[in-house]
């Protein structure tokens, strides 16, 4: 049968077959330089004054560590921007996120998954819908609207409220814990744990919060760890939102840092720097833990 | 589902020890789980109130005011003069031309090309996951850092000019990318699917993974090639993988912001001025908050109107 069909073709069939898998990783040998070569050039360029970089263009010296190599960028970076402070932000507010995220939101997927009440299906139906609005949409009216709220201030021995949320750490957080897209996660992840499980838990006299602290979370695994992912990214990448509310540098997270380069003279090798100090961490976690993540985002997409 | 689990929970207790008082599960143990259930889902619900609902609320309200981000006295209603500023304002406009653009190149080819990179992933070849780890580089790294590297990448006399130099043995003349009105927004789309295709590649994986071996079996005894197999096999069986790729593709080109910013600032002549960047540039640097509401009003409008569309154009056809 195959045969007879590879008899028609005018390409001989035995040797197709031989170089297809020649072919399929000649291909992906090339794309691997598409998309690896400009970290590659990132990377190395940081390590290089200035005047070599642009050396250095013109031939296969920019993506390779020669010549004078010298951490001059690095000291440079360290000098012009409060990178430490930058980056103890950033951690705090996306891990913040990311951990508040996941109990507020585990928890209303749980309340919508297993427990039963009037309403649930409308609530659940409004929380997906939405999902549609692009947090764009949002982001000028939330401006001017975090700009209204009360905040509490810490002043010596007395509290004041003083109005506005601009220049802190909370709305850069609080904002976004609440996110559709986690609810859903967790609730599709809860409605494939088996009811038994609760069953015998609630016979046993336990209260639901004990079935979702004892039982179910802990089977959850995987949910927790695509959710931990996908609010992590946008998190730590955050560029618009605290470009906006942060006018205050000792509250700046990292991505708001790169301006700090364009200042004065512009030192492209310690923009590559600034820029590699930023991509390392989150590169090293990824290579790290890349089957979670490339799990889960394959799991987002495929929705049941 | 719910008769499922009072079914369940009176055969429990039917059988439980004879110690424990017969209960059905009545409007006391219900209410117990919507006591729970309401507050165990408060937080979600505050949360989602202050910073969803409400600004969505004020986008419609501030749209039609003249209200300012700061500002001793509180906006104006002025009806529908924001509107009527802004569909006769030519920037505006220049930004739905730019946005509509960058979608219209940036969907087909990235979608396109996430699923070639995704069958080239997924052949039974070695190294499969080796590539798809290197490919994934861009998407984990910031936009904001994609952003400054291609900056320096683009300049005249910048590592692409020089490659292509190379490849070109000469021929080519500089071009200055992000200064060109001309060029600008190609180089951004460029960029753009460089960092996001493997993201989309994934998801067409993990739809590619679901289609079942023994389709591909019963169509190779049938005699079909493999361009056959992809026509007949592969396509149909990606159809909802296909759909949420295209609405998030598109809702994400829609939305571009980061790259202009960083970039180009929305020039060189406004060529790179996006519906998004011309947004936060009214109600941020301009401080226009009713101006940039009105806006992002339209901007959602658009959103949405392309969503119900794409779902429509790739509805079930029964």
């Amino acid at each position: 049968m195959t045969r007879q069909s590879d008899a028609v073709r005018p390409v001989s069939a035995p040797t197709r077959r031989l170089t297809a898998p020649a072919l399929i990783t000649l291909a992906r040998s090339a794309l691997v330089l598409v998309f690896a070569l400009p970290i590659v050039f990132m990377l190395v360029s940081s390590l290089k004054p200035d005047l070599q970089i642009f050396s250095d263009l013109g031939s296969w010296r920019a993506f390779a560590p020669v010549g004078e190599i010298t951490m001059d960028n690095y000291t440079g970076v360290f000098g012009r921007v409060p990178f430490w402070q930058f980056l103890a932000n950033s951690i705090f507010i996306a891990s913040t996120t990311v951990v508040l995220g996941i109990a507020i939101n585990s928890m209303a997927a749980f309340a919508l998954a297993r427990l039963r009440w009037k309403g649930r299906g409308l609530v659940l139906g409004l929380i997906l819908a939405t999902l549609i609005v692009p947090f764009e949409t949002l982001a000028l009216p939330l401006l001017w609207w975090v700009n209204k709220l009360p905040s509490l201030e810490i002043e010596g021995f007395s509290l004041a409220f003083t109005q506005g949320w601009l220049n802190t750490y909370q709305v850069q957080i609080i904002p976004f814990i609440a996110n559709a897209f986690s609810v859903y996660l967790f609730y599709q992840y809860f409605s494939s744990i088996p009811k038994e499980l609760d069953e015998a838990a609630r016979v046993d006299g336990a209260s639901w919060f004990s079935i979702y602290r004892r039982i179910v979370m802990p089977l959850s695994g995987p949910a927790i760890a695509t959710v931990a992912i996908l609010t992590f990214l946008p998190a730590w990448n955050s560029y618009l939102w605290p470009l906006m509310v942060i006018q205050d540098e000792g509250l700046r997270p990292l991505m708001i840092g790169l301006q700090y380069f364009f200042q004065l003279n512009v030192s492209w090798g310690q923009v590559m720097a600034y820029a590699s100090l930023i991509t390392i961490p989150v590169v090293a976690l990824f290579i790290a833990f890349q089957k979670s993540f490339i799990n889960s985002i394959a799991s987002s997409g495929v929705k049941g | 589902m719910t008769i499922r689990t009072d079914a369940a929970a009176r055969t429990n207790q039917e059988s439980s020890p004879p110690t424990r008082r017969r209960k059905r599960p009545g409007a006391r143990s219900l209410r117990g789980e919507r006591s729970t259930a309401a507050w165990m889902i408060s937080p979600a619900v505050v949360l989602f109130v202050l910073f969803l609902v409400i600004p969505i609320l004020l986008a419609f309200g501030l749209a039609f005011t003249n209200t300012r981000l700061i500002s001793p006295r509180p906006g104006e209603f002025i009806g529908f003069d924001n509107f009527t500023y802004l569909f006769t304002d030519p920037l505006f406009w220049a930004s739905v031309r730019n946005t509509l653009y960058f979608a219209v190149v940036v969907v087909p080819v990235q979608a396109g090309s996430a699923l070639v990179l995704a069958l080239l992933v997924n052949a039974k070849v070695r190294g499969t996951n080796f590539f798809r780890t290197v490919y994934f580089l861009p998407v984990v790294t910031s936009m904001v850092v994609v952003s400054l590297l291609w900056r320096f990448m683009y300049q005249k006399d910048g590592l692409i000019n020089q490659f292509l130099s190379a490849v070109t043995f000469g021929n080519f003349t500089p071009i200055d990318w992000l200064n060109d009105p001309a060029w600008a927004m190609p180089a951004i789309m460029v960029m753009s699917i460089w960092q996001g295709v493997a993201f989309h590649m994934v998801i067409w994986l993990a739809g590619l993974q679901t289609i079942p071996a023994e389709l591909y079996e019963a169509s190779e005894i049938d005699g079909a090639s493999k361009w056959q197999q992809f026509l007949f096999v592969t396509w149909p069986g990606l159809r909802q993988t296909r759909t949420l790729i295209l609405i998030t593709i598109t809702i994400a080109a829609f939305s571009l912001f980061t790259q202009i910013a960083v970039m180009t600032e929305g020039g060189p002549l406004d060529s790179t001025t996006t519906v998004v960047f011309q947004a936060v540039r009214v109600g941020y640097q301009q401080l226009q908050t009713g101006y940039a509401s009105a806006i992002s009003l339209v901007f959602f409008v658009m959103v949405l109107a392309v969503s119900v569309v794409q779902r429509y154009l790739t509805r079930e056809k029964n």
